[in-house]
């Protein structure tokens, strides 16, 4: 009967109890908000650095490619176009190999553990580190294409794409190994927005008749569509601010020329290459150039994150 | 002449094209999965081929016509500080956001917004995490003076571990059966007890293994690292080495690799093989360990 008293009488929580959980509560709101704070701080920083070369060239920092720190002068319109060309070349080569991939691993062509060996295969090639891929790029890729660039030179030269001569590093080298850098982030998404999709709209096809492709075709790959658009553009970020690998393959010259087959740029890749040694208003003008990578890549991230949210699968 | 409809014709259009497109997404895969296999191999050959027991306890010697490069053992410590660095900052940021997501936010705009942020976050190219730490101390000389340091380079690798960390915490708690909390919660606990000594425990292991990859993962950036801990050719002794350059593999790899001497090359190869061999056999343990929760999941 005592005991009981005493019991109801502490039914309330003591006060220390209280705070800890109030402190505890707060110090993960806190650090939630550490993220948005960063965020925030990496966009603030890199704008207010630039401010210095933002103010001097304005907008014609972006289409002119004059890169002379001994002039003071700079344009980053070079680094700008390899950052779109290569990401975009690249990400139309991804595309079709990624969903096909993604397409013989959902399907069932072959058993299922051949399947899974593939698809962790695809998984590991994205633990690769960039820097290795590079490496590899350097003396394994580019002494095997050499040839081949040579004979591309030759006979399509006359496409504006492949009119110089062959250089040792060059921009199709860098979109090459993108390739094997996107090729894991298109396939996993494709892979798991195909295996969303309810099997009653496969059995519904075949059930009117369809053969496999024109199913995949006409009714599996439109139902996925929005994810695999999602993951495509994930890709496009990830490439445009790719760095190691393609710093060490692009060849890094600021001249510019219309063919992937001479060295090239990339705004990442100018980053890697000079900040290290730059000073005075050349840092301001990398700041600059970080500022609109950055702008480049939130802008296609986030679009990428309405798109799911947008059109994330009905069924 | 019998109506053969209802066999299979080899020669019809849509079978034609059926066995077309199969064959073109086979051909697809076989594409897809020969980087991997031809990175690897020469990884093992080119990399392997040169692990001696110097390799770990020697400097690297400085690029020249020397012909003996010497080993990697600054890089080595150096990549096991800096992500040592990167993990202590970022897994207690990341579990405790990832705690508020997923315990206390209920889905409110304020979380809405954090996840948004976390995947923004996830986005943002490792380079730019690179120049926004070069800026905020290294430029600064914040740090007790020092400009370029493995502190520094740590912090700009936390950047990128942070979101890895509070997402798969987020997820892991996610996945923690309701009933469990209610089950504390009815007998009395507080709130965090029930975190710490409920959900938590239970969400461990998911938790664990995002991490460990994101370590993994973070252990292989070279973009953030190239101009804020900058490379070293010396030992790592003391505490204090901390607050000066200090090297690691991968930008042991990236440098020697653009050297025109064999010996440096063949350095990086041997870098890139300890460190691709380590980061593999953390992702293949991490998946084998996953599938296997996944079989004996009993909730």
């Amino acid at each position: 009967m005592e005991e009981k008293l005493t019991l109801f009488k502490n039914r309330k929580r003591f006060g220390i109890e209280k705070n800890i959980d109030l402190i505890f509560k707060n110090t993960a709101l806190a650090l939630s908000s550490l993220v948005a704070i960063v965020l925030f701080g990496i966009i603030l920083v890199v704008f207010f650095q630039s401010f210095e070369s933002f103010s001097r060239y304005g907008l014609n920092f972006l289409v002119t490619s004059e890169w002379n720190p001994v002039k003071d002068e700079y344009g980053a319109f070079t680094a700008i176009y390899g950052t779109l060309v290569t990401s975009l070349l690249s990400l139309l080569i991804t595309i079709p190999l990624g969903v096909g991939t993604a397409i013989f691993i959902t399907e069932d062509f072959v058993p299922k553990f051949v399947r899974e060996i593939v698809g962790s295969f695809v998984e590991l090639l994205a633990a690769i580190p960039s820097v290795v891929l590079g490496l590899w790029a350097i003396f394994v890729m580019e002494p095997f294409f050499r040839e081949f660039f040579v004979f591309l030179h030759k006979f399509f030269g006359w496409i504006p794409l492949f009119s110089s001569e062959p250089a040792g590093r060059n921009s199709l080298l860098a979109i090459l190994i993108l390739v094997v850098m996107l090729l894991p982030i298109v396939t996993s998404i494709a892979r798991d927005t195909l295996n969303q999709v309810p099997k009653k709209l496969r059995n519904a096809a075949y059930g009117i008749g369809a053969s496999r492709w024109k199913t995949i075709f006409s009714v599996i790959l439109p139902a996925a569509l929005s994810g695999i658009m999602a993951g495509v553009l994930l890709a496009l970020g990830r490439a445009m601010g790719e760095t190691m690998a393609v710093t060490m393959i692009i060849g890094n010259s600021n001249a510019f020329s219309w063919s992937l087959l001479s060295p090239g740029y990339t705004i990442s890749s100018m980053l890697a290459n000079q900040f290290g040694e730059a000073d005075g208003s050349q840092v301001s003008s990398l700041f600059y150039a970080a500022f609109v990578l950055m702008i480049l890549s939130l802008v296609v991230n986030i679009f990428a994150q309405w798109l799911v949210k947008k059109f994330s699968l009905k069924y | 002449m019998i109506m053969n409809s209802l066999y299979y014709q080899k020669k019809l259009s849509r079978n034609v094209g059926d066995k077309f497109f199969t064959s073109l997404s086979v051909f697809c895969a076989l594409i897809a999965i020969l980087p991997l296999i031809f990175v690897v191999t020469y990884i093992l050959i080119k990399g392997g081929s040169q692990i001696t027991p110097e390799l770990f306890t020697l400097e690297p010697n400085p690029p020249g016509d020397d012909l003996d490069a010497g080993g990697i053992n600054p890089a080595l410590v150096g990549t096991l500080v800096i992500t040592t660095i990167a993990s202590l900052i970022s897994i207690p940021v990341g579990v405790g956001g990832g705690i508020y997501l997923a315990e206390y936010s209920n889905g409110g705009p304020f979380s809405k917004f954090i996840r948004f942020g976390v995947n923004v976050l996830a986005g943002v190219p490792s380079i730019i995490a690179g120049v926004f730490i070069y800026a905020l101390i290294v430029s600064t000389k914040i740090l007790f003076g020092s400009m370029y340091s493995g502190l520094a380079g740590g912090m700009a690798l936390s950047i990128l571990m942070l979101p890895t960390v509070i997402k798969t915490t987020d997820e892991g708690l996610k996945l923690v059966p309701n009933e469990l909390r209610y089950a504390s919660l009815g007998i009395g606990a507080s709130m965090y007890t029930t975190i710490l000594k409920i959900t938590l425990p239970t969400a461990f292991r998911s938790i664990a293994t995002g991490v460990v990859l994101g370590i993994a993962r973070a252990a292989g950036e070279t973009a953030p690292l190239i101009f804020t801990a900058l490379f070293s050719y010396y030992y790592i002794v003391g505490i204090e080495d901390l607050f000066y350059e200090m090297g690691s593999l991968a930008v042991l790899i990236y440098n020697f690799a653009l050297e025109p001497y064999d010996a440096q090359n063949k350095l990086a190869w041997a870098a890139s093989f300890i460190l691709v061999i380590s980061i593999l056999t953390v992702n293949i343990f991490s998946r084998i360990l996953a599938a296997f929760t996944e079989k004996t999941k009993r909730v």
